[in-house]
């Protein structure tokens, strides 16, 4: 894991100092809130419905099980207890008081953590894929050059004041986990044909409420030229964005007034007035930062595989568990734990204290000491030896972690909607509690295989509907709650946006309907292979929209 | 005048302003030859012979959307070029600083004018702007009572005014000199 040097620390107290003094100035009346609204954003500090709410970054989504307590520590300190893992791999605090958020950020600044840039129209939290590092897929790590995107992007005095938030990920596997085509930036690490590291350079991707796939600007950008080509990338952005209309403000806007390739050229023509210079990234510099992501010294030929088939064969709840909650390792004898913060009937996404002391505790132990936050909203143990999977799983059960339902049905996406969100027409989360008690049987749910719910609960899009296999959109008409269904998104390397199913159903009537859609699938699928999204690329819209509306 | 002049904050503190903005096509009372004007960019560029040729220093007004690039060819004879921030949140001229000092190599003085919080002093200098007039009175309050919050580790090359130095082996990373 990347560790703070003597500078990044630094960097981070002056900040925790800077913003100190700017919530006194506004606690003591000489900033009003619009004056303080653009400095507590770029801290990480929203006004949400009820309260304010802070946002942390958990840079492309790892963290040590020191980092996890703390988090756990400013639950339980702060806040009512829980925090809310979001989809940006960072984590929420919706109940802080304003004038603890200084000795909060103190806090985090203790254990290399902040909250810059988790909000407001700036770089956001660089995201990776998840796996990183451990998917047996992968091309190189992603982490090392997202860390150098946070540093360059981190008070960026160029691009703290852009048109609207840009969102960056990066991915080092061709199977794309971080959805990259629906980022601002999205870089695929790859190697070219001479064998040398660089990426695929996507921009223009997003969702809110004109969702674009992103567009290949670049096949192949050498690895040195990272931060040149971003720096161009943003620039074009900052000074050519529209700024009349935040709804016309992201840089998809641009992508698609401007064309992809004229905006290419604009791009390429920056990248080379700046690319011999400073922001050239010297290989050693790389491999020195590459170096904090090694993996860990994996014990050699772990025994495991004949003992774990014993286990799953005399339990069929673990046996399950494994079945949708861990993934083949790169490493021999080890496993990737998927920690699903989704139970049945519960906020997705939300942990207590307790449980993200108990993580900790288990990745202390067992993975040695790292952890991921999923852009799914649930955790990752990347490092688990598979002769210890039976115990990290009754820790789990211990802890009330192990649903076992990783990338099921009920491994739902959900944005917090109506009951927490000033911007919500709509609330989301109880719907996805509905639906995923109707779906709870274990049984069925394998028997369902790969479906990925997302749920908004306005056309802002923070659920990810448009990405779903099954998206689901609340909004609100004539007072009433009215969700709308999307089939066939995808975030992954096929990426594609749902399209829109028929008209609405009231908040009664939602589930009946997810329901229809997923017998519809059951039915008319050609075999257990053959998945949601490939049955409904095959057959289109039609015999789901028969099924829903009747044959009228 | 007095309260308009006193706005100006450059070089440590709070200074007369000598410059005049240019006046509308029409206006009655044209500018002196010996005053030094402040001409907005369009205009500027539509005429530059006229600007050129007068007494007094020229200064160009740039607004933010407006491409620097233009001034180009005229940048020695230009002693002041002011940029605009019609709202603190359009970030705009934050580009066309960097143009201007790392791209056109301009050294004249570039001024930020209009809605600057105290909090965007610090990543304006590093962008190159080094001088302030600002509307904002509790940015002018922050200036004088030297309160300009800043964190000094960048994550950043620039060439503002100030003199920074790489810090450890990260070619991005820069520090204040002494």
């Amino acid at each position: 894991m990347y560790r703070y040097d003597e500078f990044d620390q630094a960097f981070v107290a002056e900040r925790v100092t800077q913003f100190r003094d700017q919530v006194a100035r506004r606690l003591a009346g000489e900033l009003n809130e619009e004056q303080f609204k653009p400095l507590r954003l770029q801290n990480g500090v929203y006004l949400q419905l009820h309260a304010y709410m802070l946002r942390v970054a958990i840079p492309y989504g790892t963290l040590s099980a020191h980092q996890m307590r703390k988090l756990a520590h400013i639950a339980r300190t702060y806040d009512k207890g829980y925090g809310h893992f979001t989809t940006r791999q960072n984590i929420q605090f919706n109940w802080p008081r304003l004038d603890d958020v200084p000795a909060i950020l103190e806090e985090l600044a203790e254990v290399e953590m902040h909250a810059i840039q988790t909000s407001g129209n700036c770089i956001r939290n660089v995201t990776a894929d998840h796996f990183a590092g451990v998917a047996a897929d992968e091309a190189a790590d992603p982490r090392p050059y997202a860390e150098i995107l946070r540093q360059w992007s981190s008070l960026h005095p160029e691009f703290l004041f852009l048109p609207r938030k840009f969102k960056i990920a990066v991915t080092g596997a061709a199977h794309d986990r971080a959805a990259i085509q629906f980022h601002d930036i999205g870089y695929e690490v790859k190697r070219n044909e001479a064998g040398e590291l660089g990426f695929a350079v996507y921009i223009g991707g997003g969702q809110g409420r004109t969702p674009m796939v992103a567009k290949k600007i670049r096949d192949f950008l050498p690895e040195e030229d990272l931060l040149a080509y971003s720096e161009a990338i943003l620039r074009v952005y900052n000074l050519h964005g529209r700024r009349d209309n935040k709804y016309k403000a992201r840089i998809k806007i641009l992508v698609f007034e401007t064309g992809a390739d004229v905006l290419k050229e604009e791009i390429e023509a920056e990248f080379t007035k700046i690319r011999a210079s400073a922001l050239r990234l010297p290989a050693d510099e790389i491999r020195r930062i590459e170096a904090y992501f090694a993996p860990p010294a994996y014990a050699i030929a772990l025994p495991g595989e004949a003992a774990l088939a014993a286990a799953r064969q005399a339990d069929p709840g673990f046996d399950r568990w494994v079945a949708s909650n861990v993934t083949g390792h790169r490493a021999a004898g080890h496993s990737i734990v998927t920690i699903s913060l989704k139970p049945i009937g519960a906020p997705p996404g939300d942990a207590t204290a307790d449980q993200m002391d108990a993580v900790a505790d288990i990745a202390a132990r067992y993975s040695h000491d790292e952890i991921r936050v999923s852009h799914e909203q649930n955790l990752v143990l990347p490092h688990v030896a598979t002769a210890d999977l039976r115990s990290v799983f009754d820790a789990l059960v211990t802890a009330g972690l192990a649903t076992a339902n990783a990338g099921l049905i009920t491994d739902i996406i959900a944005c917090p909607g109506l009951d927490y969100c000033a911007l919500a027409t709509a609330r989301s989360i109880p719907v996805a509690q509905r639906i995923s008690e109707r779906f709870a049987e274990t049984a069925r749910q394998a028997d369902i295989g790969d479906v990925k719910i997302k749920i908004s609960g306005c056309i802002n899009a923070c659920g990810h509907h448009h990405a779903g296999h099954i998206g689901i959109l609340g909004l609100e008409k004539k007072g009433e709650e009215v969700y709308q269904i999307t089939l066939g998104g995808s975030g992954d390397e096929t990426a594609s946006i749902g399209d829109i199913v028929g008209r609405g159903f009231a908040s009664d009537d939602i589930v009946d309907a997810v329901e229809t859609i997923v017998d519809t699938y059951l039915e008319r699928r050609e075999g257990a292979d053959e998945s949601f999204l490939a049955a409904y690329r095959r057959l289109g819209a039609t015999p789901f929209k028969k099924a829903l509306y009747g044959a009228a | 005048m007095a309260n308009e002049t006193a706005r100006l904050w450059k070089d440590g503190g709070f200074r007369p302003n000598p410059w005049q903005d240019w006046p509308e096509d029409g206006a009655l009372e044209p500018l002196d030859p010996g005053t030094d004007a402040l001409v907005p960019l369009e205009r500027f560029v539509a005429d530059p012979d006229v600007f050129l040729a007068r007494k007094g220093r020229l200064g160009v007004r740039v607004a933010a959307g407006e491409d620097v690039a233009v001034l180009a060819e005229h940048l020695e004879n230009i002693a002041l070029i002011a940029l605009e921030f019609p709202s603190f949140a359009d970030g705009r001229n934050y580009s066309a600083a960097r143009l201007l000092r790392e791209r056109l190599g301009y050294d004249g003085e570039i001024r930020a004018v209009g809605d600057v919080l105290s909090d965007q002093i610090a990543l304006m200098r590093r962008c190159g702007i080094d001088a302030f007039l600002v509307t904002h009175g509790p940015t002018r309050a922050a200036l004088q009572g030297g309160r300009i919050p800043e964190v000094r580790h960048y994550y950043q090359p620039v060439s503002g005014p100030e003199i920074e130095i790489p810090a450890g082996s990260r070619p991005w990373a820069r520090q204040p000199a002494a």
